[in-house]
């Protein structure tokens, strides 16, 4: 079983860091293998990430690994039926955690630079002179 | 969880196969962290339900810990390749799976990251014994840079008063949890004697008052 993963929560977190970047967010992903597991929901935990996410990075992740289905266009506001939200709520964690890239890879939107997934681990390090 | 518990299961966490001199890298004890990790969540709640990012990981028993004592989730960075099989040999072995794994360098001069993205940042930094002197600091300006909440870290108690200053100036508070003496095994041939003892703090950085 695959135990450490490329989650997409983890990708909206990233941003290039290769020299002289400007903007380095988000990082264009592709996927050669993907896994979905079941990760235990926490309504408290998900709320509190809404606001630090990039929404149209996570929406345009999810679409990448064609799991945009159901996620609405903007970042959900609190204020709805408890219900309502609770399904919102639970399709962003299934997004946001129990998505995995496991295979692929994640390139610098300005100077192309790939970085691999390998195992669900991206490689990250830059040489010498990036 | 009690914590002769934790310390108990994280004596199971397998230690660096292949450990590298210039990258300062030898396991942290089980007790240590199990007390660490401990007084973390028992003192400040800062570990359940937290997102958390460690920084230079080596073979991950505080990512560990924290899963154990139900951080939310882990994002685990670390730079070695050995390590990071270690890692993940260890997560597999405990059967983890909320621990993202990112092999960078910390002390790129650019962040991986966008800031404030974690609760909490938790590590056992390099000291900047091996021709590698101002990494500590690096490690921390860093771990301040990713996470919102509280930074736990080890520094040489040598370092305090300069630590102390140089964050309180920057308009953060620094608490000293504890001192300890790190023994430092000889696992490398360099060392004459057998172990070497290192007076070492654990603070803890943040940015309200406690």
């Amino acid at each position: 079983a695959v135990v450490s993963t490329q989650s997409t929560g983890t990708h909206n977190m990233m941003k290039s860091h290769c020299k002289g970047v400007v903007n380095g967010f988000p990082l264009k992903l592709s996927s050669t293998q993907v896994e979905v597991k079941e990760v235990e929901f926490n309504a408290d935990f998900i709320t509190r990430m809404l606001e630090r996410l990039e929404w149209g990075a996570l929406v345009e992740a999810a679409s990448q690994l064609g799991v945009a289905d159901g996620l609405p266009e903007m970042v959900p506001s609190s204020g709805k039926e408890a219900e309502e939200e609770e399904d919102v709520l639970r399709k962003i964690h299934h997004v946001l955690l129990e998505v995995e890239i496991t295979e692929g890879e994640l390139e610098c939107p300005e100077t192309g630079r790939k970085f691999p997934i390998k195992n669900g681990i991206p490689d990250m390090r830059l040489n010498e002179d990036e | 969880m009690k914590r002769k518990q934790l310390e108990s299961l994280l004596e199971d966490v397998d230690r660096f196969s292949n450990p590298k001199i210039s990258l300062e890298q030898y396991p942290t004890d089980p007790h240590l962290a199990a007390n660490v990790l401990y007084t973390i969540q028992s003192g400040y709640g800062d570990i359940e339900g937290r997102s958390i990012v460690e920084l230079g990981t080596g073979c991950g028993i505080l990512s560990i810990g924290c899963v154990m004592l139900g951080a939310e989730h882990v994002t685990a960075l670390e730079v070695d390749s050995d390590a990071v099989e270690d890692l993940t040999e260890n997560l597999s072995e405990f059967e983890i799976e909320n621990v993202d794994v990112v092999q960078c360098d910390i002390t790129s001069p650019s962040s991986l990251f966008r800031e404030h993205c974690f609760d909490t940042a938790i590590m056992n930094p390099p000291f900047g014994t091996k021709n590698n002197e101002g990494i500590d600091m690096e490690f921390l300006d860093r771990a301040l840079c990713l996470c919102r909440g509280a930074v736990y870290s080890f520094h040489k108690t040598s370092t305090r008063d300069f630590i102390t200053r140089r964050m309180e100036g920057m308009g953060y508070h620094v608490a000293v949890l504890a001192e300890m003496k790190f023994s430092i095994p000889q696992m490398y041939k360099m060392h004459r004697q057998r172990e070497v003892l290192v007076a070492v703090d654990f603070i803890r950085v943040s940015r309200d008052p406690t």
